[in-house]
């Protein structure tokens, strides 16, 4: 931590912030310091307590301890609104505005210029577009905001929150939508806000915006504040090492060599793939009894491949092979249907079904496979059941209870026997290990080593590198929605892994959303 | 502004249907028709005005035809049993049904229930108490009654525009009014647009969510008022089933039932085309009243098929960054 005295008095102080939902402790002891007129990059991995962070400051959450100050005094918003009263204002990457109403009305909501008790029209239009003409925005404010791109709802929320007398404006995630040029649209304004003395907190994962538009980093890990810095003289390699943890590590990859696993036969393959603002075009090979691991910091865009491979969301570009052939992947479905298995990373809302039994959740998608008009008899449903549950060693080994009651790892065990269970070709797991206690852990890294022994193509997704270079025969690395990086055989190692999603990307960083 | 092309079709629909009824039946296109048309639903069309409100802002109120009920057998009894100046009698109910409406509206807000339970249960009341009041019939003989019957505006070609139709043309044209042109009407479509961003952008939900329950029933009074003038008497049984007819005349007139869109016009216009429906199978004579239903049925789901493919087109961007300069 750092506690050089700050030479411009702060604006926004926030000292020993603690708050826990249950026995999570979603922020420890967090101190964050926002001076007038800078822009001040909020960072941090999945879980990091960014947003708890944000919604503790806003009053959406109470706090259990700390202090708020803002301009010396302090502050104890009870609600969002109270907060923007005090001169706080938060956008989200949600815009809360309100689509069906004209962006004038959204401007002036509840504040509506009146006469006689009738709101003056066009004298809320004139004010409305005088307001968006600071911003650089010439459009027609009696229109529905709806009909208006996320880049211009944005700068719409961004003007309201200034108008409202904001001292303190914070961004949340506010570039995820917005395309280059758009970007650069509100990096302008940002300054210009910045430059009439409003503190910005901007939170954001693209790395290189962050050091294109902040002048201070502060970087959040696991609920505690990991430290404060000086963009300009904080490497990218180091703010990495903050984020996610770790320092240059010696594990390497226990797996076969490079030269190995060239002759074995490819899965499927995937040319050019990719799709326009989601993830640009990648080329990726999976060979049967190979592990690729997938690196990345969060929102690099490795879900995202994961989903285009598994055909939960269609690529527009590109060509995917499975053993050689031609295919097209336009639902989970195809996906399903040439062979392929998912398991997601929400396990309890996009996975698990918690009322049904393991025996249900595990013929799920077997049944799906075979159709309705096929289905799978009891006597059948029962032996398959059987047959993963003392395979996986599910536990409790009951075949019949529901899947809710069972621990996060064994959850994840059942979701791996329903895929196991339709004989797939290629598994795709996205973080198998999020939310596992460390026996569990280690089990389901011996299962992937175990299915993939097997002759079974695996892509698997983890936040954790220790793991991923532990078990893979290749890794990918992405940054900003670009594969970046493979890595294969003895140059798995963390250290080349933080490397490649440091390595200063400006020129990739922004083809993935042109 | 607001949802103008829905009303526009909704208008087309009516020109066009008054044109077939007109070229069958010629004397459908008299003023004499058309006073009637208006008359017959002035009820219907005040307490649309308030249904209005209450769908754009994301509710409902089923309510509103018991409430009527009750206040035809309340007016009936308080001016016939109880002795009450009708004026006095007026003045008693409308307080009472702004209350009932309140009373929903905070119930809704408070305890986030969803509306459609609250004002079922309000319905259930309202009607019970209607029976509680008198099961029977009340004919209403106080001097007002026959005065008002008796009041018109004669228009050109012998037609009446009677005391009621003018209440309602009245009430319509204030509705319109606050809904377009004030801060409680661009909060009842904040409202229907979302409800917590309209909170989180300083609306006060709870106050806002009662002042449209109250005013939906205090508009259902008015409606019940009206009815009593128009039938002369007093009944429990009176209005069964209007809080449909309404919703019905609120979207075929363009709102949309998840709220956030509409127009008080349209809604006007969506009880004209009801009203044409019954018109023209009273003149045809040889139909069951129940095609009015059956035809209304059959607008209702064009017109949901239509909104449906309005807020499909709507939800994709039309202007793509328009004029970002800088």
């Amino acid at each position: 931590m750092e506690n050089s005295p700050d030479p411009v008095s702060p604006l926004l102080e926030v000292r020993g912030i603690s708050k826990s939902f249950g026995a999570v402790r979603a922020l420890q002891e967090v101190d964050f310091t926002l001076r007038a007129g800078e822009i001040h990059a909020l960072l941090g991995e999945n879980g990091a307590g960014k947003s708890t962070l944000i919604k503790v400051i806003t009053g959406v959450f109470p706090r259990d301890a700390g202090t708020v100050r803002l301009g010396g005094e302090e502050v104890v918003p009870r609600s969002a609104k109270a907060a923007l009263g005090a001169g706080i204002a938060t956008v989200y990457q949600e815009v809360n505005l309100l689509p069906n109403l004209s962006v004038a009305q959204n401007l002036f909501l509840d504040r509506q210029p009146m006469r006689f008790g009738i709101v003056r029209e066009g004298e809320m239009r004139r004010r409305a577009k005088a307001l968006l003409a600071d911003f650089g925005l010439d459009i027609d404010v009696a229109a529905p905001l709806g009909n208006y791109s996320v880049a211009i709802q944005h700068v719409t929320a961004i003007a309201r929150a200034v108008d409202l007398s904001a001292r303190v404006l914070i961004l949340d995630e506010p570039t995820a939508s917005l395309d280059r040029h758009e970007v650069e649209i509100l990096f302008g304004i940002m300054r210009q806000l910045a430059q009439r003395g409003i503190g910005i907190v901007f939170v954001s994962h693209f790395l290189d915006q962050v050091y294109e538009i902040s002048d201070r980093i502060t970087v959040l890990r696991n609920g505690r504040l990991v430290g404060e810095r000086e963009t300009a003289s904080l490497p990218r390699l180091e703010l990495i090492r903050m984020m996610l943890g770790r320092e240059l590590a010696e594990t390497t990859s226990t797996r076969a060599s490079a030269t190995e696993h060239k002759a074995r036969e490819i899965c499927a393959s995937f040319e050019g793939y990719g799709k326009a603002g989601y993830v640009a075009p990648f080329n990726l090979e999976l060979r049967h009894g190979e592990v690729v691991g997938l690196a990345g910091l969060l929102g690099s865009g490795r879900t995202e491949t994961a989903r285009l491979v598994f055909g939960a969301e269609r690529a527009d570009r590109g060509q995917a092979r499975v053993e050689g052939a031609p295919v097209r992947l336009q639902s989970p479905r195809d996906g399903v249907r040439h062979g392929f298995g998912y398991c997601p990373e929400e396990r309890k809302t996009d996975g698990i079904i918690a009322e049904l039994s393991v025996r249900e959740n595990i013929v799920l998608a077997l049944q799906a496979k075979r159709g309705l008009h096929r289905p799978l008899s009891r006597r059948e449903q029962d032996e398959i059941a059987r047959r993963y549950v003392r395979m996986l060693d599910i536990r409790p080994p009951d075949p019949e209870r529901p899947v809710g009651l069972l621990s996060g790892g064994n959850q994840q065990k059942v979701l791996l026997a329903r895929w196991l269970a339709t004989s797939p070709r290629l598994l795709v797991l996205d973080e198998p290990t999020r939310g596992i206690d460390v026996g569990a852990h280690a089990e389901i890294i011996r299962l992937i080593r175990e299915l993939c022994d097997d002759g079974l193509a695996l892509l698997v997704i983890s936040s954790e590198l220790d793991e991923i270079v532990t078990y893979s025969d290749r890794v990918v690395v992405l940054r900003d929605r670009a594969h970046v990086e493979e890595l294969a055989g003895e140059a798995i190692d963390v250290g080349n892994i933080l490397a490649a999603i440091a390595a200063d990307g400006a020129a990739t960083a922004h083809e993935g959303r042109a | 502004m607001k949802g103008l092309p829905p009303v526009l079709i909704t208008a087309i629909v009516l020109v066009a249907g008054f044109v077939l009824c007109a070229l069958q039946f010629p004397t459908i296109a008299s003023t004499r028709v058309v006073g009637n048309l208006l008359t017959d639903n002035a009820f219907l069309g005040i307490v649309a005005t308030g249904m209005t409100f209450v769908i754009i802002s994301g509710g409902i109120d089923l309510s509103v035809g018991s409430v009527i009920g009750f206040t035809t057998v309340f007016v009936a009894l308080a001016i016939e049993r109880w002795g009450m100046p009708p004026l006095v009698a007026f003045v008693a109910i409308l307080l009472l049904s702004a209350a009932f409406g309140a009373a929903m509206g905070a119930v809704i807000h408070v305890f986030d229930l969803p509306p459609f339970i609250v004002t079922l249960a309000g319905m259930f009341l309202a009607r019970g108490a209607s029976f509680l009041l008198s099961t029977e019939s009340v004919p209403i003989t106080a001097p007002v009654y026959s005065a008002v019957s008796d009041f018109a505006v004669r228009m050109p070609g012998g037609g009446r525009l009677t005391a009621i139709a003018i209440i309602m043309l009245a009430i319509v044209i204030a509705g319109a009014l606050l809904l377009h042109l004030t801060r409680f009407g661009a909060n009842v479509y904040a409202l229907g647009g979302n409800r917590t961003t309209a909170s989180l952008m300083g609306v006060a939900v709870g106050k806002m969510t009662i002042k449209i329950y109250m005013l939906s029933s205090l508009l259902a009074g008015i409606a019940g008022i009206v009815f009593s003038f128009y039938t002369s008497a007093g009944y429990s049984l009176s209005a069964v089933g209007v809080e449909l007819d309404t919703i019905a005349a609120v979207v075929i007139g363009g709102t949309l039932l998840t709220g956030g869109q509409g127009s008080v016009i349209g809604t006007f216009l969506g009880v004209l085309i009801q009203g044409l429906i019954q018109t023209y199978i009273n003149f045809d004579g040889t139909l069951s009243s129940w095609w009015t239903k059956i035809a209304t049925g059959v607008l209702l789901f064009a017109f949901i098929a239509l909104q449906q493919g309005l807020v499909a087109l709507a939800r994709r961007p039309v202007v793509k960054s328009a004029g970002a300069a800088s």
